[in-house]
């Protein structure tokens, strides 16, 4: 079986918050979803999946059904760090397609910014019974110097430059400058991000994703139901994940699990990175961006520096325009985990419904590209090829 | 002249004989008598061919650095790096004893044991003096 058109996203919301100290994170998740369904013109009790990941509160699919009132009939709770909702989109496919669910909710939410969560020291991270802990911990991992690392490692290998990572964050700030909800709508230049305050060498604050309050919610379902509503068709036309770690000590920090998730979803899609006419790509930070472009296949190995640069990821400028909500470089980061509203800004391109100024015309084929965990460690990579039908 | 707090490595039945011999001052791997490839973090099953037939070896504790980062954001700077061992394995450790801008990738590095907060010593590296920039 393949999930090749089996099955369509037919609601998304984007939570307008950047900063939610007045509200709870259970409500959060709701008041995503709730907007999702409106979105799709369906109600609450359509809803028989639900996916969510680590950042639910609770027992994640049982607590939230509970607050949420839901009575399921398939549910998964996944979590690979923030690539898990793209991965949920791929595994309500397969549920759809295997008749375990017709309306499949996502949904995800989180605090870090009024809770004041530094990234990388949540408790699932740092449990001492996870077997790396003893032998990575006590030398002061944090994400950003792990990302760091691969940047490094990308540099020495292949030449790639600060300035070229910077550019990834000038396009994501071409974007951002048109959206209201954007934590940060100032457009930047490459000197900008270059000269802002080292964080960890060789990535500025500038490469560095925001820390947001919010979350996010989509709905999944099949077909035939989709063309009863009344919103336009998007269908997932393929869907990859994968899995890379430490190799048992042959850790090789030049490319990503997209590698590998990348080939399946294309693959399953029957189209190549050529035939993309948008691309949402996980930007935690500068680096990932161009790690991953590579492996996805839109360029060779090691030249993703050249790729990003002269304002080639800019809609409406360059050969592939990415992440024209502004992204996680400049939108927003709910739960410091990017997934989910890297499938949404891919379906509003789809359906036409981005902001006119970086909306591509006649947008039918898109990807959207996750990675969750650490590219410095390990991590999940799912990617979803969704299509205007 | 790491300020840090080193977190403590907290050793299990399946550890602790490295950090056994970490105190000792010595730097074990595993290594696997069926493939014979040696692996890190060590396991009770080889990672590689999924042998039980693992046992310990002693590390000559030389490397080079196969990347790094020093972090800035707070605090004391500190370098984070992945050194490759002489015996063909990557370990996550910490370059000390230096000046942190002159680190480069590639550069040979030696391991030194250090305190961590309450717990067993860690490997840490400095660099061979082969190694250390001129000047």
């Amino acid at each position: 079986m393949t999930l090749r058109g089996q099955a369509c996203i037919a609601g998304i919301f984007e939570h307008p918050t950047r900063l939610a100290k007045d509200k709870s994170l259970a409500q959060l998740h709701a008041e995503s979803a709730r907007g999702a369904l409106l979105d799709a013109g369906l109600t609450k009790a359509d809803v028989d999946g639900y996916f969510c990941a680590g950042d639910a509160p609770g027992l994640g699919p049982l607590s939230m059904a509970d607050y949420m009132g839901l009575k399921l009939r398939h549910m998964d709770a996944t979590d690979v760090g923030g690539s898990s909702y793209i991965l949920h989109v791929a595994h309500a496919a397969a549920a759809i397609a295997a008749g375990k669910c017709n309306i499949a909710l996502i949904t995800l939410a989180g605090k870090p910014r009024s809770d004041k969560i530094v990234p990388g020291q949540g408790a699932a991270m740092l449990s001492a019974a996870s077997p790396d802990v003893a032998f990575e911990a006590p030398f002061g991992p944090a994400i950003v110097n792990m990302y760091a690392m691969c940047a490094m490692r990308h540099m020495h290998e292949f030449g790639t430059t600060s300035e070229q990572l910077a550019w990834v964050k000038v396009a994501a700030s071409h974007h951002a400058q048109h959206n209201p909800n954007a934590m940060l709508r100032d457009v930047v230049t490459v000197q900008e991000v270059v000269e802002s305050p080292m964080i960890a060498d060789p990535l500025h604050r500038l490469d560095c994703c925001v820390i947001s309050d919010g979350g996010g919610a989509i709905i999944v379902t099949r077909p035939e139901i989709a063309r009863s509503l009344s919103r336009p068709i998007v269908s997932l036309r393929g869907a990859g994940e994968a899995v890379k770690h430490t190799m048992g000590g042959q850790i090789d920090l030049t490319y990503s699990a997209a590698a590998w998730s990348g080939a399946a979803a294309f693959t399953e899609a029957g189209v190549t990175p050529a035939d993309m006419q948008y691309a949402s790509i996980y930007d935690s930070f500068t680096i990932t961006v161009v790690m991953q472009l590579e492996d996805l296949g839109f360029c060779a190995k090691g030249s993703g520096g050249a790729f990003v640069a002269d304002g080639n990821l800019i809609s409406s400028v360059g050969r592939l325009p990415f992440n024209t909500d502004g992204g996680g470089l400049c939108s927003n980061h709910p739960a410091n985990r990017g997934g989910l509203t890297k499938v949404i800004e891919a379906v509003r391109q789809l359906r036409g419904e981005a902001h006119p100024a970086v909306q591509v015309p006649s947008c039918a084929l898109a990807v959207a590209h996750g990675t969750g965990g650490s590219l410095g460690t390990r991590h999940a990579s799912a990617t979803a090829i969704l299509e205007r039908v | 002249m790491t300020d840090r707090r080193i977190a403590p490595p907290q050793p299990n039945a399946e550890t602790e004989h490295y950090w056994t011999e970490a105190a000792a001052g010595r730097l074990v791997v595993k290594t696997c008598h069926d493939c014979g490839q040696a692996h890190h973090y060590p396991r009770a099953l080889c990672p590689h061919c999924f042998s039980p037939n693992v046992d310990w070896i002693a590390c000559t504790g030389r490397g080079e650095i196969y990347s790094f980062s020093v972090m800035r954001r707070a605090g004391p700077p500190y370098a984070i790096a992945y050194v490759r061992l002489a015996e063909h394995v990557s370990l996550m450790t910490n370059i000390i004893d230096c000046d942190l801008d002159g680190i480069r990738i590639g550069q040979a590095v030696e391991v030194v044991f250090k305190a961590s907060d309450g717990g067993p010593p860690v490997p840490m590296f400095r660099l061979s003096a082969r190694s250390a920039p001129a000047g």
